[in-house]
């Protein structure tokens, strides 16, 4: 891969970047820096964590949709496809502000509810987040489900069904299987779009690493500095997101 | 009262002032002109860019490949507070400099710039494959008839990678329409700005931001109807 890397130009060209890094550390004010790592640290915890969680939920209720969508009755497979229609017709920011400040809205009203153990969690903004950001991923990833589901060669359920296999085990064994590993390379991607929705939160209270960086903005009334670095930081879990799955797709089977 | 709550709910949205729909659809044109904006700049940067990344010299290249790979890898709030402010200082230094006063960059104008430059590098990808899909065969052709290079590009290239790149460029229309609603973060007066007003003045939440999801529904609904017919147009006279 870094075979024929270095040529000429990008010599010139990496000794430029170099230039304006070094510039940049030294005319420009980093000295709020080591007060606010703290905080950043926190910030970036939970942006990972809201993206990880979101991730996991949204792909466990996309299997669900897209094989609903795929080969379910149609008063399953068309709610189904309703939904991933319409969330992948809004903004993600309406919805997140329709589940923050409608359900939040709504939730006051009801007694017994405020007099639960769930109250003190629904309370907080965290829970209308990863809600709204975990539809969101299903929604978009419901729809390559169908697609994986669907893609998955007809040879193979046939045989499945013709070896007497049980609907539950041939979805199980055979189905599920192959239309996950179809999708998986789509995974990557759709990850790296779901990191780049996780600073909308910011908007409903939640305190992820672009909150901290407006903090920052907002405290020091510094306009580039908190900016930049907060584009490398999401530069930085960007590529190891693509190298996390890069090493996740060579441990599976090869052939395709 | 379900009843009840209908009645005042098609009361808030009605179009003369104690109602609320008038501002959401002034919203709403916003939001789609601001999207028509981004997206054809857009377009222009990544027929550029498309060119450039196939036909460019290796500098050329490599500053685009950094140029798209930023770009996707940055969330966009975090582009618009930049490019916003990037682009502010740069313009004022530049009337300073040349001896005028500094000025206020319109949020429209602003909204239309960053999201352009959002777009530009996806369109970049799209219309880079778009264009290696079309024939050698046919380039050559062309070439062997003595087409001048722009020529060529217009009557040949463009129409040809139009069928190709469709289905692309009808996903990054719809991102563009989406992506609008996050110049209310910075405060713009776009269909999510004016419905959280709406809201947060009324308090109806739920009644505002639904219609404002069935507005944006509609628009994304209308537009891809709207591409599956360009698409179709595109793909005349191409063996099924």
């Amino acid at each position: 891969m870094t075979r024929g890397f270095w040529m000429p130009h990008r010599i010139g060209m990496a000794a430029l970047a170099l230039a304006i890094a070094v510039w940049c550390g030294v005319s420009l004010r980093w000295d709020w820096l080591p007060e606010y790592l703290p905080l950043a640290a926190m910030g970036l915890w939970r942006t990972l964590w809201i993206m990880a969680a979101s991730v996991v939920l949204g792909m466990a209720l996309a299997v669900p949709l897209g094989l609903a969508q795929a080969a379910g009755p149609w008063w399953l497979a068309w709610p189904a496809q309703a939904f991933c229609t319409v969330i992948r017709g809004t903004p993600l920011l309406l919805q997140l502000w329709l589940l923050y400040y409608g359900l939040g809205s709504l939730f006051p009203g009801i007694p017994w509810l405020r007099q639960s153990d769930l109250w003190p969690i629904l309370r907080q903004a965290w829970p209308y987040a990863l809600l709204a950001l975990t539809l969101s991923f299903a929604g978009y990833e419901g729809e390559v489900m169908r697609g994986a589901f669907l893609g998955v060669p007809k040879g193979q359920l046939e045989a499945a069904r013709a070896m007497g296999m049980p609907r539950a085990t041939l979805l199980r064994r055979i189905w599920l299987p192959q239309a996950v590993a179809r999708a998986l390379p789509t995974l990557a991607g759709e990850t790296v779009l779901q990191l780049k929705a996780t600073p909308l939160v910011a908007t409903i209270t939640v305190v992820d690493i672009y909150a901290v960086a407006s903090k920052v903005r907002q405290d020091t009334f510094l306009t580039y500095e908190p900016l930049l670095l907060l584009a490398l930081v999401y530069m930085a879990v960007t590529g190891l997101i693509v190298l996390a799955f890069r090493a996740l797709e060579r441990r599976g089977p090869a052939r395709r | 009262m379900f009843a009840l709550a209908a009645a005042s709910s098609l009361e808030l949205l009605q179009f003369s002032p104690p109602g609320w729909g008038a501002n959401l659809l002034r919203g709403l044109v916003n939001s789609v002109l601001i999207a028509l904006g981004a997206f054809g700049l857009g377009g222009v940067i990544g027929l550029a860019g498309a060119f450039g990344k196939l036909h460019g010299g290796p500098v050329t290249r490599d500053l685009l490949a950094i140029y798209t790979t930023v770009v996707r890898a940055v969330p966009e709030l975090v582009l618009i507070l930049i490019l916003y402010y990037a682009a502010t200082d740069a313009v004022n230094r530049l009337l300073l400099g040349a001896g005028f006063d500094r000025i206020q960059i319109s949020g429209f104008a602003a909204g239309v710039l960053v999201l352009g430059v959002v777009q530009g590098a996806y369109a970049t990808e799209v219309l880079r494959g778009a264009i290696q899909s079309v024939p050698a065969g046919q380039i050559e052709a062309a070439r062997a008839m003595g087409m001048p290079p722009g020529l060529l590009a217009r009557r040949i290239t463009l129409p040809l990678m139009l069928s190709a790149a469709l289905p692309g460029l009808a996903n990054l229309w719809l991102i563009a329409t989406k992506d609008t609603a996050l110049l209310a973060v910075v405060g713009f007066g776009e269909l999510t700005q004016e419905t959280r007003q709406a809201a947060g003045t009324t308090k109806a939440y739920f009644t505002f931001f639904m219609a404002a999801g069935a507005l944006y529904l509609a628009l994304s609904l209308g537009s891809n109807a709207l591409f599956r017919r360009l698409e179709r147009f595109a793909r005349r006279g191409e063996r099924a």
